[in-house]
């Protein structure tokens, strides 16, 4: 009853804060397009330029989706790289072939050399093909009355298939699910916490404390009124990612929005109990490089395997940690519920802590 | 006659800072009981402690026979600060519904208190704007419609009069002799000598220490003149007096 005052109260001035609440419903969803068109893009074709180089190594190049260049006259590699910008330059000089490279931007570098790579062997191959054909014709010949019985040599066919993903994967699909869940975590985790600052630094907190009201009423009355704001926005930015920036979903919906309500969930609750440790919105804003950002390190996006031992049990106190994993696990891989259902219980077992802290908190207002 | 509030041997202290000394005070069912005192003497935190927003250091607050804090006793004391803690962004109607919510009142009856409330601080035609556009008397006289909102046995006003007007003042405490008069025991704190005239009793505090209490008339005549004023500062004198002697 007095929690339903509560949260009657808080939607009211939700819904009146109208900057607030199109920063809980709205950034997310500029940030994640802005994102999504940054890292999905296509990368530009390499340039690369090519000097003294064999007809049949520049079709295989072109083959390889890059844009040669051919240059006759003899500058420095350098010199062709910065006055053409060029990613690289290719150069033969008798039999030996110079590759260099610009590495203004190292995946893109790499790219380039492994093309490069592919089709000098590629073009040596053919090479070889034909000299053994020929070598064949040759000695069929001389020979006349021997069948020769050469095995040909035929190129292995490389298929390749994919547990998760395919081959149009980005670097983005993989992301985006812990983006999503980690800008849910985020904004509920800043709308909350300012919430209830401002009560605590306008006094009405204190005044509260002169009703009947119970500790316990008004830590559920903001997990319910901001919640609502919170299950609105999740299912917002879930829709978003999924349906308008076509983001790889391969298992359920609802269960990624299942875990996204419990990563707004813990956020909700720790937002509301570190802003009983800030007496403004700026101390506010301190707790989000220290409890906020390094939540994301340890939500997939580096790889969990490779960290220090030590790391790795930071990480398991890292909500994120489990909310990045599970929606990585339903977006991308496809998982169903009973294989994320230990991450859910885990996010929920930080809820009720938080829960039982934050009731523990509001003991500094009132003993009772 | 039953006190509604009793303090024995109260002190409070912020850390180091001794705010309240031994207080002992005893306020009967019925009674405007005054808390008069230069700002900076520990009315507001006294007040605190009664109501149950704090703890004292050592003594025992009572109120209603029962230990403070108590939730239920909460039910029945209506609290007005002296910093107004409104919300802004709400309009002064709710404001008032969110507190009337609070304290369980039914619909119908919430609607009734709302509007006597607002209308006994001549608020009635402001419910609809929101509080951050009241002047800073509109919103002390919503703090006190709020302590009001829901029919408390006692009454506990930290400044209520300050930053209202002449006329508005007069009208409070009109309204206060009549709460009186149906029963409730009223606490009030001031630093306004003219309004102490008013009080059943008084509690004359300075440095967190009672100096003197009484009737306003016992006080008069105790120290033989005509105006509390010049009885504060002759008890006040007297402490120091005292504490020079000891
Ligand atoms: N929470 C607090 N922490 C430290 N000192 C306080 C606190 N509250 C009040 N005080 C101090 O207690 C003294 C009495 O304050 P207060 O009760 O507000 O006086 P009054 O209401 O009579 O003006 C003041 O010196 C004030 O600085
Ligand atoms: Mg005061």
């Amino acid at each position: 009853m007095r929690t339903i005052a509560l949260v009657k109260r808080v939607c009211i001035q939700m819904v009146r804060d109208k900057r607030t609440l199109a920063l809980m419903m709205v950034a997310p969803l500029v940030i994640l397009t802005l994102l999504h068109f940054l890292i999905s893009s296509d990368p530009n074709t390499p340039r690369l330029g090519v000097n003294g180089a064999e007809e049949s190594l520049i079709d295989e190049l072109k083959e390889k989706e890059l844009k040669v260049i051919p240059f006759d006259q003899l500058k420095s590699p350098n010199q062709l790289i910065k006055e053409e910008d060029l990613d690289g330059v290719l150069k033969m000089e008798g039999d030996q072939l110079n590759l260099t490279l610009t590495n203004d931007d190292p995946s893109k570098a790499k790219l380039l050399q492994t093309k490069v790579m592919q089709a000098i062997s590629t073009v040596n191959a053919k090479e070889q093909a034909t000299n053994l054909a020929q070598f064949a014709e040759d000695i069929g010949q001389q020979l006349p009355n021997t069948p020769i019985n050469l095995i040909q040599l035929t190129m292995p066919e490389i298929s390749t298939s994919y547990v998760y993903g395919n081959s149009e994967t980005t670097f983005f699909d993989q992301l985006s699910p812990i983006l999503v869940g980690f800008f849910v975590f985020f904004f509920v985790f800043l709308i909350s916490g300012i919430g209830l600052l401002r009560e605590r630094t306008t006094g009405t907190l204190d005044r509260l404390m002169a009703t009947p009201i119970q500790r316990k009423d008004i830590v559920f009355g903001y997990l319910i009124g901001y919640g609502l704001f919170a299950i609105i926005q999740t299912i917002i930015v879930v829709f978003y990612a999924t349906k308008v920036l076509d983001i790889m979903l391969v298992g359920s919906l609802w269960n990624v929005i299942l875990i996204n309500l419990a990563l707004a969930l813990v956020a909700l609750l720790l937002g509301i109990l570190l802003s009983a440790f800030a007496n403004s919105e700026f101390q506010m804003m301190q707790f989000i490089p220290i409890a906020i950002v390094p939540q994301v390190f340890f939500a997939g996006i580096l790889p969990f395997e490779g960290m220090p031992e030590w790391m790795q049990i930071v990480a398991k106190f890292m909500p994120m940690y489990y909310g990045g994993n599970a929606l990585v696990d339903v977006m991308y891989k496809g998982f169903g519920i009973n294989d994320i259902k230990n991450e859910l219980f885990v996010l929920l077992g930080f809820a009720l802590v938080f829960i039982v802290l934050n009731i523990v908190a509001l003991k500094k207002y009132r003993k009772i | 006659m039953t006190s509604t509030i009793e303090l024995i041997q109260v002190s409070k202290s912020f850390g180091k800072k001794n705010v309240l000394n031994n207080i002992n005070i005893k306020v009967d069912a019925g009674q405007i009981f005054g808390l008069i005192g230069p700002s900076g003497s520990g009315k507001t935190t006294l007040v605190k402690l009664i109501v149950g927003m704090d703890q004292p250091s050592s003594g025992q607050v009572q109120v209603l026979n029962t230990q403070v804090p108590n939730l239920k006793l909460l039910q029945s004391i209506g609290y007005m600060a002296q910093a107004d803690a409104l919300y802004n962004d709400l309009t002064g109607q709710e404001n008032l519904a969110f507190f009337a919510s609070l304290y369980k009142l039914r619909k119908d009856v919430q609607q009734e208190r709302i509007a006597y409330a607002a209308n006994l601080v001549a608020l009635t035609s402001h419910l609809s704007k929101k509080v951050q556009n009241y002047s800073g008397g509109m919103k002390r006289r919503l703090s006190l419609a709020i302590a009001l909102i829901h029919d408390p046995q006692i009454l506990i006003l930290d400044e209520p009069t300050v930053g209202i007007d002449p006329e508005l003042r007069k009208s409070i405490w009109a309204e206060i002799v009549r709460l009186k008069s149906e029963g409730k025991t009223i606490l009030i704190t001031t630093h306004v000598m003219d309004e102490a005239e008013k009080c059943d009793q008084l509690a004359m505090v300075r440095g967190g220490e009672i100096i003197s209490n009484g009737s306003p008339a016992a006080l008069k005549s105790h120290y033989n003149i005509n105006s509390l004023e010049e009885v504060f500062l002759r008890a006040g004198g007297e402490k120091d007096e005292n504490n020079r002697i000891s």
